[in-house]
């Protein structure tokens, strides 16, 4: 279907289509295979601008929005999720300074970033602070001109890899979350140091792991506008975020569904294609008209978030949770499609069913979505009376 | 030249506009017209079910027979590489001794570098004459030595065809020797033919990747040159007996812009890479699924003392080095015996080892091209069959 | 250092397909891409002009369609381009075309030119060299690696039939180049919008002081006389049966003929 791209959104379309043809499909099996983080694939980016797409001109990027980041990311993960969570995951650390850096902060930072001279990721879940980010148990603690960190994140991507962290600590426990701020720490700084990187059951090349914070001392002009707004920061940061795991959703499924039909074109069985098969066409029916349902979705959300609204939580998570419960759907289906060649590592459906499961459980699970749109609607409801 | 449309006869039907690849033919008013875009392709021609599209040659200046007939005779280009005669010379000399005896007239050679030695011996091989300049400034291989000294002989002695190996070396230099001398140059031909009356050359060649071959001419011009691709020819017959006249030749003011520092042999440990001079060729293409595919290839083409060769899907995805690859853009081959794995059969890979004496394809696709080049058709699984079969050589060497 | 790139737009030849009826090609829907040995002439003047400094410009002869191409070298980062048009120039052969390319280098001037082993819809391989003749300058074909340039020369490996020779030439020089010199880099968003906006130069043969009578098909020596297609090949036989009686069978026919 045509969505009406302007001239340069189909550039960025066309571009990322070509490094995910070039440069991802090639190697994103031997990258699941070995768990290797793909720096490659990213200096390709960087030297393509992909780093400076959503950040202003000002600052050395393209100042394009949402919406332009949603085609990117979704170009991508039609190839391999691994690689755009990567992608994702450095818009979601960059979001802080981006929404509520001052105007140092900016400065200091987003041209690196914009340039993808230096990586990013956003610390917020602990092992007792997940969806319930009122469990947080990191600690900053003002010391002269210092905020002394202590604590350890949990499931960071981009752990290890990136240079610049935005973390989530408790400045004031007394004040519940509305005592809880955010931090730019660097890579580097004594008393910061990694984890090991997880093992996981998809996206195998990006890396995750924990942040160990030991009386970490970070200078004070670090903190993320003011003490207090760590929790705004980080809904805040999601609500922008979020649209991208839509876009995740529906470029997965796309790239499983083409595997699929593809497949079911060349495969004989009985003495025709399995295409030609009413129970194959109507499953390919179903998840066709997914898909371009969750894409219409995602894209809506993130052209009503471009246009500057402030209440965008509810369609960005309609759209998060849409379009990753259909990416589970037709990745497995796709894999059904395919039968035991589905199942096989030869053909790239049976990595694309394990990376699309974690896009209902991260940046908040799909269950944690539904309770935020319900929450809307009851605000909603309310306020109409 | 220009191509015309018979308005009389086109019907409008719009054939030649899906095969113009320049968008250069438009229907107006129920007829075609072809445009200022047009490249003179002719990919028209053949398209038109009427017959309406005609080439017009008109505009081309006529050249005065007389001129073209003062040229006379056919030249070899031997090269030599390290003091060594490459063998392409040799069947460049059996070819230039039938176009020769088709035009009644003499067959020479010309050979810089190397010794007199073997110059002696490209008489033996079916030379008449042999043009010969032992100067030093022909050690290493520099085109523009090479192209002065051809040039200034083919402007001396006018021979009407000029032929040299589709090689490193002939394919780098022959082109300035062209230009220079404003002449025709038909880049890797794989056969050709005089046309006795006219002079003119018949020069055919693969083109867009060995999908379509082309026949040329130089019909205004003299020489004729063309590079011919090596095994394609046969070599003539070697007479110790044949005499012939060694002219030697000076190389005085002769001066090279480029210096050649150094020479590295390629050499790749455990298997020979010298495809062309193969008699066995293993090769493998994307069926091969990795590098790990070539090590299976590597232990049949020992056991069978042969060479691994491969398509160029599998060298472009780095699975082998670019010196293995066959076809188009890689080397041609005549082995007596080619094992082709995995490979689907592209034309561009076919042109490239079509002429081997047997073929055996291995695919696990019935419908895979490769079948229909092949001597021998095995249907299955790379991994199952090529280790039987490495299993069962060995059993039967074992037994013998 | 002011280097020339010659690119060639082509027809994506993986893509051609046969008419086996009437023996033509079938290029409907084929793309149209730059011929893929140039952009590692583009990806070598590139780098070189990182290293060294200076402007990078492509030219190429071709119908206005060609411009497209232009635009991808400049997405990739080519300062100018040069686009040889017009109706005089249809039906070149590698002479005529040579003769074009050399004419509009000359007007520009370069110290160092750079081209594609050959294109993969010709394979001639011809006019690079050509090119270099018509310049009065060297050349080097099928440099494998780019060991040292500077402003005075360039030392570079350049492929043999039997191993490689490492060859230096003074500058200004042309230089054909292989595949596994580079691998060519993705164009950059900010490139790909330059590219919209830029100017290409247009020439025709009066602009380049080109007589008509040198270009095109009428300064072609050699022409098509006929184009036709490979033809099958007969005496197949299809092994049958479990997997171990047609190897038997392989190896009995494979000693009968004598390959083993």
């Amino acid at each position: 279907m045509d969505y009406f791209l302007s001239e340069e959104q189909l550039m960025i379309k066309e571009l990322c289509a070509q490094i995910a043809q070039e440069k991802v499909i090639p190697v994103r099996a031997e990258l699941d295979e070995k768990e290797e983080f793909p720096w490659e694939i990213m200096k390709v980016m960087a030297s393509s601008d992909l780093f400076g797409l959503f950040i202003p001109e000002e600052y050395g990027g393209l100042g394009k929005g949402s919406f332009e980041l949603t085609i990117a990311v979704e170009e991508l993960s039609k190839a391999c999720l691994g690689v755009s969570t990567t992608y994702a995951a450095n818009a979601l650390g960059t979001y802080p300074i981006l929404l509520f850096g001052t105007g140092e902060q900016k400065k200091k930072y987003l041209p690196d970033i914009a340039a993808g001279k230096r990586l990013v990721a956003f610390g917020l879940t602990e092992a007792n602070a997940g969806s319930d980010a009122g469990g947080t148990r990191t600690t900053a603690r003002l010391e002269g001109d210092h905020y002394v960190i202590n604590g350890t994140k949990q499931w960071i991507t981009n752990g290890g890899e990136a240079e610049i962290y935005t973390v989530i600590a408790i400045t004031d426990r007394s004040k519940g979350p509305r005592g809880a701020s955010a931090f730019i720490v660097e890579k580097g700084t004594p008393g910061f140091s990694f984890g090991k990187k997880e093992k996981k059951m998809g996206i195998r090349a990006s890396a995750t792991r924990e942040l160990v914070f030991e009386d970490c001392r970070v200078p004070k002009e670090n903190l993320i506008s003011k003490e207090g707004m760590g929790f705004l920061v980080a809904m805040k940061t999601l609500d922008s975020s979020r649209v991208g795991v839509g876009a995740q959703g529906v470029g997965v499924a796309q790239g499983a569904f083409d595997e699929a039909v593809k497949f079911a074109r060349q495969r004989v069985q009985f003495g025709h294609p399995v295409i030609g098969f009413q129970a194959i066409q109507h499953m390919i029916a179903d998840m066709a008209t997914e898909i371009e349902a969750a894409r219409a979705l995602v894209y809506a959300a993130a052209r009503y978030a471009d246009s500057g609204a402030k209440d965008v939580t509810k369609v960005s998570s309609m759209a998060k949770l849409f379009a990753t419960d259909v990416a589970m759907r037709v990745t497995t289906n796709s894999v059904q499609v395919m039968g035991g060649s589905g199942y096989m590592r030869e053909y790239p459906v049976e990595k694309m069913m394990r990376d699309a499961k974690i896009l209902q459980i991260y940046e908040g699970t799909n269950q944690i979505q539904r309770n935020v749109i319900a929450q809307n609607i009851i605000k909603e409801a309310a306020k109409a009376k | 030249m220009s191509l015309k449309i018979d308005k009389t006869k086109c019907m409008g039907c719009g054939a030649c506009i899906t095969v113009c690849p320049y968008d250069a033919i438009v229907i107006e008013e129920g007829v075609a017209r072809i445009g200022e875009y047009c490249q003179l392709c002719q990919a028209c021609l053949s398209s038109c079910p009427e017959g309406a599209i005609m080439e017009r040659k008109e505009d081309q200046a006529a050249v005065p027979s007389e001129d073209l007939a003062s040229w006379r005779g056919v030249w070899v280009f031997a090269e030599q590489r390290e003091g060594r005669v490459a063998p392409v010379a040799f069947e460049l000399l059996g070819e230039g001794r039938k176009l020769a005896s088709a035009r009644g007239t003499e067959l020479s050679a010309v050979l810089f570098g190397a010794s007199r030695n073997d110059a002696a011996e490209l008489v033996k091989w079916g030379a008449d004459k042999v043009y010969y300049c032992g100067d030093d400034i022909f050690r290493g291989f520099a085109d523009e030595p090479n192209a002065e000294l051809l040039s200034r002989l083919i402007s001396k002695h006018k021979p009407e065809v000029v032929l040299a190996g589709a090689t490193a070396i002939g394919r780098s230099f022959l082109p300035r020797v062209a230009a220079r001398l404003k002449t025709g140059l038909t880049a890797d031909c794989t056969s050709l033919d005089i046309e006795t009356d006219t002079g003119n050359l018949i020069q055919t060649r693969p083109a867009y990747g060995g999908n379509i071959m082309a026949s040329i001419l130089s019909p205004r011009t003299r020489p004729q040159m063309a590079t011919v691709r090596p095994k394609v020819m046969k070599t003539g017959r070697y007479e110790t007996g044949r005499h012939g006249e060694i002219i030697d030749i000076d190389a005085a003011g002769i001066k090279a812009r480029t210096r050649v520092l150094e020479t590295i042999k390629a050499t790749e440990s455990g298997v020979n890479v010298n495809l062309q001079e193969a008699d066995v060729i293993i090769s493998g293409g994307r069926g091969l699924k990795g590098k790990e595919g070539f090590e299976m290839l590597k232990e049949l083409a020992r056991l069978l003392n042969g060479t691994v060769g491969a398509s160029r899907a599998a060298v472009d995805e780095g699975w082998i080095p670019y010196c293995h690859q066959v076809g188009q853009t890689g080397k041609t081959v005549c082995p007596k015996l080619y094992i082709a794995c995995g490979i689907s059969g592209a034309v561009q890979h076919l042109v490239g080892m079509q002429s081997s004496d047997v073929i055996v394809a291995i695919n696990k696709n019935p419908e895979a091209p490769i079948f229909s080049a092949a001597t021998y058709g095995l249907v299955g699984d790379l991994n199952e069959v090529v280790p039987l079969l490495i299993k069962k050589l060995r059993e039967r060497k074992g037994g013998q | 250092m002011k280097i020339a790139v010659c690119i060639k737009q082509v027809p994506d030849t993986a893509e051609v397909r046969i008419n086996r009826e009437t023996g033509t090609l079938i290029r409907e829907g084929v793309p149209s891409i730059i011929n893929p040995y140039d952009t590692h002439a583009i990806e070598a003047a590139l780098s070189i002009r990182e290293m060294l400094g200076g402007t990078v410009c492509a030219v190429t002869m071709g119908p206005p369609q060609a411009e497209a191409s232009l635009r991808e070298a400049i997405s990739l980062g080519v300062d100018e381009a040069f686009l040889v048009t017009g109706r005089e120039f249809a039906g070149a052969d590698t002479l005529a075309t040579a003769c074009a390319l050399s004419g509009v280098i000359k007007k520009i001037g370069a110290d160092l030119i750079i081209c594609g082993k050959q294109a993969i819809d010709g394979d001639t391989a011809q006019v690079g060299p050509e090119v270099a003749e018509f310049l009065d300058i060297p050349h080097v074909s099928y440099v494998k690696k780019i060991i040292e340039v500077n402003a005075e020369s360039i030392k570079v490996e350049r492929m043999m039939d039997d191993g490689s020779d490492i060859v230096e030439a003074g500058l200004p020089a042309l230089i054909t180049v292989v595949r596994e010199l580079n691998t060519p880099r993705l164009p950059s968003l900010k490139g790909k919008m330059n590219a919209k906006k830029a100017e290409i130069k247009k020439m025709g043969a009066a602009e380049l002081g080109l007589p008509p009578e040198v270009v095109g098909f009428n300064g072609s020596p050699t022409q098509v006389k006929k184009i036709f297609t490979p033809g099958p090949r007969g005496g197949r036989k299809q092994l049958e049966g479990p997997l171990e009686e047609q190897i038997d069978a392989l190896i009995n026919e494979l000693l009968e003929k004598k390959c083993l």
